[in-house]
């Protein structure tokens, strides 16, 4: 198999994650030499093997929908790149 | 007393319940080693001045009858600290002050530890030598050229050069014992729920567990009484009589089964490794051991599993990097550009190829051959465990497939350094615990480790068997301080 580079540009946006030509080739690269070592999994039969979605062998448990936490809403937007004090601000998204 | 930093935890622990040494006097010298020692590049935030003002008022009023008794402490900077920087090892995370605490450092902090500092690894943990840390590369106490192993490569070069008593990283394919290998120290991966995962930057939440790094064994079985619990905030946290570890850690394993898995022998391992290996195995019988050969005949496909499982996980949890709410923002001509850029620009290469891998195996016409496949494959490698285990108490293999490779020597070839996880990950994909122990030097004098795998919840055998083990062995390692100016 093998992994082109428009492939490689389709991956991206869904991984938003811009690429311009040079990395899209240094990735294609370094993801083909990648799949040829995944693809030894194809030697396995496993048609009638139960996928394994998680090792703990437990049922989730139920707990009381309470609040814990304090307010901490001054705290949290100070870590964002850009707010007004009151909400996160992003890009204009609606003209 | 000159020579604090170079006692073991339980020394220090018993020097401040019998008031020879106060926590201020400790804290200090663990502070003063760690100012001289910044070429290792071990830290990415100190918090010198915070740990010496906590341990005063922990001396003022001292609790001698905690477990951590006013002992400071650095961390892998993956665990969320309260208002303190939690990067992750990455630009992305440079500025995020966390408004929470991890269960497993707070579970530390109310045994009355310290914290001193955050410690460098690989961005996200994803990383066998610690060199994709945006905050540069650690060097491994052992020789100034040689990498530390990764991910917890800051923790482990911290311990060895004895800056921290003792540290926490997490192990997700390898990532504690993989790096205590190459420094020649002690780290567990316990059982997969043993540790709660709140408040730990999530790499592959599958596979993911926090645990403790030491000089030896008897420290780490404290400090893993300590950090595991059951946490209704980590779903999937497993609720079980957890041992009093420390306490009941004996050295008598007259008896114990333990498997020889013939698989591990994998091909072009260094002669050092199977010599190893084989006087890992003459010490297991001197301790009383029983020795078995065993098979997990799926040992070669949990590699190509976990390069499928661990960046699909990956690549979901690593979506909530947006730019928005924290960390690193990109400007971008509208908010999908803004998006890219900042993902671009706040990842580093091995992070952003494994979000690529990840999604590419999610996606739409590919997640049957890829992720589904590996998810049964996975079930095979963990069928192999539970078989073996109906013969044996325990396996040992080598840690890893040789001793420390020099910084840069693997970095343009992501499947070789892929490689050297070769024995950890299949413990990981089955979820069980692992122990590296320091066992001998290669004919450069580099350490080298042996792992004994246990069954699920069954750390307290392994670390028995690691404690016994460790006497026999009797491991010296050679650090010489030539860092110290």
């Amino acid at each position: 198999m093998s992994i082109d580079l428009k492939t490689i540009k389709h991956i991206s946006k869904l991984s938003r994650i811009s690429v311009d030509e040079k990395k899209a080739e240094k990735l294609a690269s370094d993801m083909n030499s990648i799949f040829d070592f995944i693809e030894k999994l194809n030697e396995l039969k496993t048609e009638n093997v139960e996928p394994l979605t998680s090792v703990a062998e437990t049922t989730l448990k139920l707990r009381p929908d309470e609040v814990k936490s304090k307010n901490l809403r001054e705290q949290i937007i100070k870590n964002s790149p850009k707010d007004n004090e009151d909400y996160f601000v992003v890009p204009k998204v609606i003209e | 007393m000159s020579d604090i930093t170079k006692q073991t935890l339980s020394e220090l622990v018993n020097n401040i319940k019998e008031k020879k040494l106060s926590s201020s006097e400790i804290t200090q010298a663990f502070v003063d080693r760690s100012e001289k020692s910044k070429e290792l590049n071990t830290y990415i935030t100190e918090d010198f001045s915070n740990a010496l003002e906590k341990a005063k008022k922990f001396d003022d009023n001292p609790k001698l009858d905690l477990k951590l008794p006013g002992i400071p402490m650095a961390v892998k900077d993956l665990f969320c600290t309260a208002n303190v920087r939690t990067t992750a090892g990455s630009k992305i995370l440079n500025n995020f002050v966390p408004t929470y605490e991890s269960t497993v450092t707070q579970n530390i902090w109310n045994e009355g530890a310290i914290l001193i500092g955050k410690l460098n690894c690989d961005e996200f943990a994803m990383g066998s030598s610690n060199e994709t840390s945006f905050f540069g590369n650690v060097q491994n106490p052992i020789d100034k050229n040689l990498v530390p192993g990764g991910s917890s490569g800051g923790s482990s070069s911290a311990v060895a050069a004895q800056l921290t008593p003792i540290t926490i990283g997490t192990d997700t394919g390898g990532s504690i014992r993989q790096p205590a290998s190459f420094t020649g120290t002690v780290g567990l991966k316990p059982t997969y729920g043993s540790c709660s995962r709140y408040g730990i930057v999530a790499f592959a939440s599958s596979l993911d567990q926090a645990g403790p790094m030491a000089q030896n064994v008897q420290d780490c079985a404290l400090l893993q009484e300590v950090i595991s619990s059951y946490d209704q905030k980590d779903s999937t946290s497993i609720d079980f009589k957890r041992n009093q570890y420390s306490k009941e850690l004996t050295k008598d394993i007259k008896g114990k089964k333990i498997g020889i898995p013939k698989e591990y022998r994998v091909d072009g391992m260094p002669k050092e490794i199977d010599d190893l290996w084989q006087k890992g195995i003459e010490y297991a019988k001197d301790c009383g051991a029983e020795i078995i050969d065993i098979s997990l005949p799926y040992t070669n496909y949990a590699l190509p599993t976990y390069y499928i499982v661990a960046p699909a996980e990956a690549s979901s949890n690593l979506a909530r990097y947006d730019g928005v709410k924290y960390g690193f923002r990109a400007d971008g001509e509208n908010l999908i550009d803004m998006y890219e850029k900042t993902r671009s620009e706040g990842f580093g290469a091995e992070v952003q190829r494994r979000i690529m891998i990840g999604t590419y195996v999610l996606s739409s016409g590919y997640y049957d051959a890829y992720y589904l496949k590996a998810q049964k494959v996975r079930k095979l490698i963990k069928n192999d465990f539970d078989e073996a285990y109906k013969k044996v108490d325990a396996i040992l293999t080598p840690s890893t497939p040789s001793s420390a490779f020099k910084i840069g020597e693997k970095t343009n070839d992501p499947v070789s350094m892929y490689l050297n996880d070769i024995f950890t990950v299949p413990v990981n994909l089955a979820g069980l615990p692992g122990i590296s122990i320091p066992a001998g030097h290669d004919s450069k004098g580099y350490p080298l480790g042996l792992q004994i795998i246990g069954k699920a919840f069954d750390e307290q055998n392994i670390l028995n068997i690691a404690y016994a083990m460790e006497e026999k062995i009797n491991f010296k390692n050679k650090i010489t301080d030539w860092w110290i100016k």
